[in-house]
């Protein structure tokens, strides 16, 4: 009876062991391979360089630019936007139906394929409203894309607030207004850039809503109004027409080590956080 | 600041004791539909200090939130009957509770400094309420915190976060931040219950010091502190569980705690329940 009992903890854990490992394990093996792949690829001509002749040959620079262009536009048009929400949701709305549908619709936005958000991004802003391909309609896309992830993770950094360190504002006289401000927010401010970075993370390795809205054209943009090709499109097209697969590889890479570092940069400063507060 | 709220405004009730900073007549406090509180009836004296005292669950907390009217916070809340601060009713349609905190500050149980530094903490109500001149502030911080007891420890480190202190610095870094907005009156929550002894002690000295001028309303669960720092002494308790508590006996703490009237109080005192 007990040698079963160990028995069955000890395959219980190895279980569990092995489950945890495969994460590693697929995590390890998808670097490696892009890094083997891309490493020979990419060096600083690759980065700052336009590409050149029928097979791309030469460096990714526009794309790059297109990239970073489109997703810093999206995060300037989300931000506002999610925390102004967040705060209501979590500070001001009377808790009742309404919140609870607004966070449902958030949710379900969360869920919406992207592909569908491109279609509905190529429908209001390129054709709709009239922006053509540009930076601009790829941003307004992937602001939809990313409002929901940034109002929720906001609205649950304002709730981790601790209630009592908003009592001491109160109990010093302090209004709403002012206690979310001057409180609630510098308090929560890490959570809420972390969740941005999340967010930026997701938006650069984007794909579907920004082929329909920002276009393919190889471009390097400077008003939004510009039409551009963000690196995955870039590298969806390099690879599947099997133009130039090196360069395919030396792009993933690259958006390999970008979102890296916005993940990583997202735990050092909840970390940081963490050792200021605790 | 004491006579901010004129005899003319709505809500004067005038009382025939001027030594009578808070009375409280017939007060019934729910939450939700629950009855916390029924028929309390107490006169709170301007310049000393009173301690609430009964079992866990009586109601102390909930009651020192009708004062600066935090309990407004919590949906679903309902206060009814009289209560007066320096005869004017505080619940009445015209009094602006926030600016009734500023009136009356509140330290609570567990320290809870905000996450700036030891400056920033001090002066955040000072400059909530518009002052701005660094000087003026310089001065404002450096005198709370001297008389909080904690200016020596942290002359020195007034950059420094708040939350790096101990946790009974951190509590005389709260009193400090509450006194840095000049309350005349001083509600406390079991203010020693999670701090070390010296700062017990310290915050004890501080209280002694302060009831010159602030009247302070203390929750307590050592009788011996309630006996130490206390004039006055209210003891409350909850007899049957989902019944609402009551005011069983207050007086003069000498009183209270050598010939309590009611068989309850003596009870709860000599340690037989709570
Ligand atoms: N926010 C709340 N909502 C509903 N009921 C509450 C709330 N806060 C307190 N109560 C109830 O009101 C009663 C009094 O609680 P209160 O916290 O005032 O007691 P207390 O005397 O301060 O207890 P303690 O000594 O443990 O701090 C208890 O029955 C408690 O469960
Ligand atoms: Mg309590």
């Amino acid at each position: 009876m007990r040698d079963m009992k160990r028995i069955t903890n000890a395959l219980a854990l190895a279980v569990f062991w092995i489950a945890g490992l495969t994460t590693v394990v697929v995590l390890g093996a998808v670097i490696l391979y892009v890094f083997v792949n891309g490493i020979g690829h990419l060096n600083l001509a690759f980065i700052f360089t336009k590409p050149h002749g029928v097979n791309a040959e030469g460096g990714i620079w526009p794309m790059i630019v297109s990239t970073l262009y489109v997703t810093g536009l999206a995060m300037v048009i989300v931000t506002p936007i999610a925390v102004l929400a967040a705060v209501y949701l979590a500070e001001y709305a009377v808790q009742g139906r309404l919140v609870r549908i607004i966070r449902f619709a958030a949710d379900t936005l969360a869920g919406v394929p992207s592909i569908v958000m491109g279609l509905f991004g190529l429908a209001l802003f390129v054709e709709g409203m009239g922006f053509g391909f540009s930076v601009l309609s790829g941003a307004l896309a992937l602001s939809f894309l990313m409002l929901p992830i940034v109002m929720r993770t906001t609205e649950e950094a304002i709730r981790a607030v601790p209630k009592f360190i908003r009592w001491g504002s109160y109990g010093l006289g302090a209004t709403k207004w002012q206690t979310v401000s001057r409180i609630v927010l510098p308090a929560a401010m890490p959570r809420i850039i972390t969740g941005l970075i999340l967010a930026t993370g997701r938006a650069v390795g984007e794909t579907a809503v920004v082929i329909f809205t920002m276009g393919t054209m190889i471009n390097t943009p400077l008003f939004p109004s510009d039409p551009g090709r963000s690196m995955t499109v870039h590298l969806y097209q390099m690879a599947m027409e099997g133009i130039n697969l090196p360069a395919a590889f030396g792009t993933a890479l690259l958006l390999m080590v970008m979102i890296l570092f916005f993940n990583l940069s997202a735990r050092w400063l909840l970390r940081r956080n963490r050792r200021m507060q605790g | 600041m004491s006579h901010t709220l004129a005899e003319h405004q709505p809500g004067f009730v005038p009382t025939a004791d001027p030594s009578v900073k808070i009375a409280v007549k017939g007060l019934d406090f729910y939450y939700g539909d629950f009855q916390a509180l029924t028929d309390i009836t107490c006169d709170i004296k301007d310049n000393s200090v009173t301690a609430f005292i009964g079992p866990s669950g009586c109601g102390k907390s909930t009651f020192l939130r009708c004062f600066n009217r935090m309990n407004d916070l919590i949906i679903g809340t309902k206060v009814e009957g009289l209560i007066t601060l320096d005869g004017q009713d505080i619940y009445a349609p015209g009094v602006d509770p926030v600016d009734l905190r500023r009136r009356i500050g509140m330290i609570f149980q567990q320290p809870n400094p905000f996450p700036m530094s030891i400056y920033d903490n001090v002066a955040y109500g000072p400059r909530l309420h518009g002052m701005k001149k660094k000087a003026e502030l310089d001065e404002v911080v450096e005198t709370s915190l001297k008389r909080a007891n904690l200016w020596k420890e942290v002359k020195d480190i007034l950059g420094r976060g708040g939350l790096t202190l101990s946790g009974g610095q951190q509590q005389r870094l709260c009193i400090a931040r509450v006194l840095a907005v000049q309350p005349d009156v001083l509600l406390m929550d079991e203010p020693c219950s999670a701090i070390d002894p010296t700062s017990v002690q310290k915050i004890e000295d501080l209280m002694a010091e302060l009831k010159s001028s602030v009247t302070i309303i203390i929750v307590t669960h050592n009788m011996q502190q309630a006996a130490r720092v206390s004039d006055e002494t209210a003891f409350f308790l909850q007899e049957v569980m989902g019944e609402p508590a009551m005011l069983v006996e207050f007086g003069r703490t000498a009183d209270i705690f050598t010939s309590p009237k009611d068989k309850r109080t003596e009870d709860y005192i000599t340690g037989r329940f709570g």
